[in-house]
């Protein structure tokens, strides 16, 4: 069938690699159509969360991805299905494409039953087959992703662990630690920096003094990807795989990507940022928009065809909204279960008096 | 037939590496220098470099590593050389570990055990020489072991490796070489002690005595020492933390009607103002017949002199003391 192929020379920066990936990309209409449509639920169900959040529907901290959509898109092409993942509090994106329905995602910001952790985790606390969260803790999710790539190599799986942070946890002192064993040991990891250029207010130049993410080790090979190109996360990403499954141990990934909104729902995102940084980025450089574009100049898709997958998903996110919004929370009585996996002889859980006890025994 | 400390922790982590392919212990020199304290000789020579993982000294990153590995599936073993090392690490302990299974509404189990000594050794000062057992039985998540005697670390630490919830299973260092004796049944294999039963070390009808790890052996000397003067102490040896064996401190105070605890951590907010609390709480306290106290380290960092430090340790002399003020004899 048609394909869609271009060069993209600036896709890609090495370091300590003789080779990188292919700067020629390409995909299959189908590929394109799927990919569009992926990084458009992402896009629409944090629309979605954003105006929940605004009529209060969601509580606490909630980390929007829009912007950044062609990284997990991009990146879950290009993985096997038993591959591991992990990633930091901005989850959501990577929750939907780790398998979890946009239901189970948006329920689970309403703090509904039905949400993929029963309204027990929230925004940052998201977990499905292979994806071991959302992670709340600044820079835990390295060393706990080098540790599901120890299991992998452990059991002798061809599989990897991708252990993504963000600009602001690159620079945790045990996201240097899992470096350190992660080479030792020749663990199957992809060390993925998602640099949407901010760690909360902060720069990169403010925060880092090698903004260089791809070049922070000086014993593990990195690769600097443009991250707004869905065809060219895909592309690094299957070259990382390989890295990793043909035993030459961890790598690191920079994915240079940007987020249209603050850093969380209480951060409007403009004071350490101009509104015309962010504008410029949306109409110069959106992964979306350019994406459309690129499948529209091949002629691979129409016009019709992108509003017909735009109306179809709005109506899922329509749906999977009216969905979380309605399901009940949990009963209070289900606040006692899940505190251990095997509870106990006469474990008896106390409430908040000395007149409440739940036995979690049976 | 007797064993050491030492020794029952060796042979529980060898028998449970033999007998389940995903057990594997991961820590500071635990491989080829065969441990710190020499808890793990000959485990390496026997089981090879993919059972028995030196680390470097990266306490944070190797706990995080080991955890992240209990979640895919492993079931580690990660040795603190010590538990004061495990501060470096207690995010994973607490947040990674503990938290996990409940956040994650029961999809991701952490069959992990975290363990090491725990405690004061002998004049090795402030930063090595805390008791972190409040610490961790705080968290709901966790399952807090302290053992004492060597029956207690071969049941309990092969049931904690075989548990499929994060446990934290604190040593002493003070006990490590002392011989304990051991029935058969104990030596079995297959011996496993139940996680959250506590154990009457000592019985007896006219005080209550709850402690764990060292402790219960200053109450076994204290028991002995008074036993001269017609005093016939109950030694609750605890050995969980988490869950508390309430029960067996219920029953033995409504059969004493006095109490008191005994540990080598500081007094506030420790594992001996919990149980206090909750014999308050229930229907024992109308058993009491004087106030419960408590028998703690000084509330001071540990210091080096041995004069200093024996005096922030409790001794015999302590808990005797406090058991004749109780007994208002």
């Amino acid at each position: 069938g048609p394909i869609l192929e271009y060069d993209e020379p600036n896709a890609y920066k090495l370091h300590m690699l003789e080779e990188g990936p292919n700067n020629h990309v390409s995909c299959t209409r189908e590929e394109g159509l799927d990919f569009y449509r992926k990084m458009q639920v992402v896009r629409r169900m944090e629309a979605s969360a954003n105006n929940m959040y605004k009529a209060k529907l969601i509580r606490g901290f909630c980390h929007l991805y829009s912007g950044q959509e062609a990284v997990c898109v991009g990146m879950k092409a290009a993985m096997d299905k038993n591959d591991s993942l992990i990633t930091a509090y901005r989850a959501h994106g990577w929750t939907y494409m780790m398998g979890v329905s946009v239901t189970g995602v948006l329920a689970e910001l309403t703090g509904r039953k039905t949400g993929c952790s029963e309204g027990r985790g929230g925004s940052m606390h998201m977990y499905g087959p292979n994806f071991y969260g959302g992670n709340g803790i600044v820079g835990a999710q390295v060393p706990l992703g080098a540790g599901v790539a120890f299991a992998h190599k452990y059991r002798g799986e061809q599989n990897v662990c991708v252990a993504l942070y963000g600009d602001g946890a690159a620079n945790q002192g045990q996201v240097f630690e899992a470096f350190n064993m992660a080479k030792l040991w020749l663990l199957p990891c992809i060390f993925v920096c998602e640099n949407n250029g901010y760690g909360m207010g902060t720069s990169t130049a403010r925060a880092s003094a090698n903004p260089n993410f791809y070049r922070r080790c000086e014993y593990i090979p990195g690769l600097w990807v443009n991250g707004m190109d869905v065809l060219a996360v895909r592309e690094a990403t299957r070259f990382a795989r390989n890295w990793c499954t043909s035993g030459k141990g961890p790598i690191i990934m920079e994915m240079a990507t940007y987020r249209y909104f603050g850093h969380s729902m209480s951060d409007p995102g403009t004071s350490y940022r101009t509104r015309e940084e962010v504008q410029d980025v949306r109409k110069s450089r959106d992964p979306i928009a350019s994406f459309r574009e690129k499948l529209l100049q091949a002629k691979l898709a129409t016009e019709d065809e992108f509003k017909g997958i735009d109306n179809e998903v709005k109506k899922l996110i329509e749906d999977a909204e009216n969905h979380a919004q309605n399901d009940p929370e949990l009963q209070v009585d289900e606040l006692y279960s899940h505190i251990y996996s095997n509870p106990p002889a006469n474990f008896k859980v106390r409430g908040c008096d000395n007149f409440t006890f739940k036995d979690i025994s049976k | 037939k007797s064993l050491t400390i030492r020794e029952a922790i060796t042979q529980a982590m060898d028998e449970e590496i033999s007998r389940d392919e995903r057990v594997f212990l991961i820590g500071e020199e635990v491989a080829q220098y065969d441990g710190a304290y020499k808890m793990s000789k000959g485990l390496w020579k026997k089981h090879g470099d993919k059972r028995v993982v030196d680390t470097p000294i990266t306490e944070m990153g190797f706990a995080g590593i080991a955890t992240g590995a209990a979640m895919a599936g492993l079931r580690p073993i990660c040795e603190f050389m010590t538990f004061n090392f495990s501060m470096q690490a207690i995010d994973h302990v607490i947040n990674s570990a503990a938290k996990a299974y409940y956040m994650s509404a029961g999809i991701v189990k952490v069959p992990i055990v975290f363990r090491g000594p725990n405690g004061a050794a002998a004049g090795v000062g402030a930063q090595h020489s805390q008791d972190y057992s409040s610490w961790y039985s705080q968290c709901p998540g966790l399952k807090v072991i302290a053992p004492y005697s060597a029956e207690d670390c071969r049941g309990l630490l092969k049931a904690a490796i075989r548990d499929d919830d994060p446990v934290v299973f604190l040593e002493n260092e003070l006990l490590y070489g002392l011989h304990f004796p051991v029935s058969d049944e104990a030596l079995s294999a297959d011996f496993v002690l139940p996680i959250g039963k506590g154990k009457i070390e000592r019985e007896g009808k006219h005080i209550t005595l709850v402690a764990y790890s060292i402790g219960v052996k200053l109450c076994m000397e204290a028991a002995k020492e008074l036993e001269q003067s017609g005093i016939q102490c109950e030694v609750v040896n605890l050995r969980s933390l988490r869950p508390l064996d309430e029960d067996i401190i219920k029953n033995s105070v409504k059969k004493t009607h006095y109490l008191l605890t005994v540990e080598f951590g500081w007094s506030q907010c420790s594992i001996g103002s919990e149980v206090i609390a909750r014999i308050c709480e229930s229907d024992a306290f109308d058993y009491l017949d004087a106030p419960p106290i408590r028998v703690t380290g000084a509330d001071v960092p540990l210091a080096y002199a041995k004069t200093l430090e024996q005096n922030s340790m409790p001794q015999v002399a302590n808990v005797v003391k406090s058991i004749k003020k109780v007994l208002n004899k």
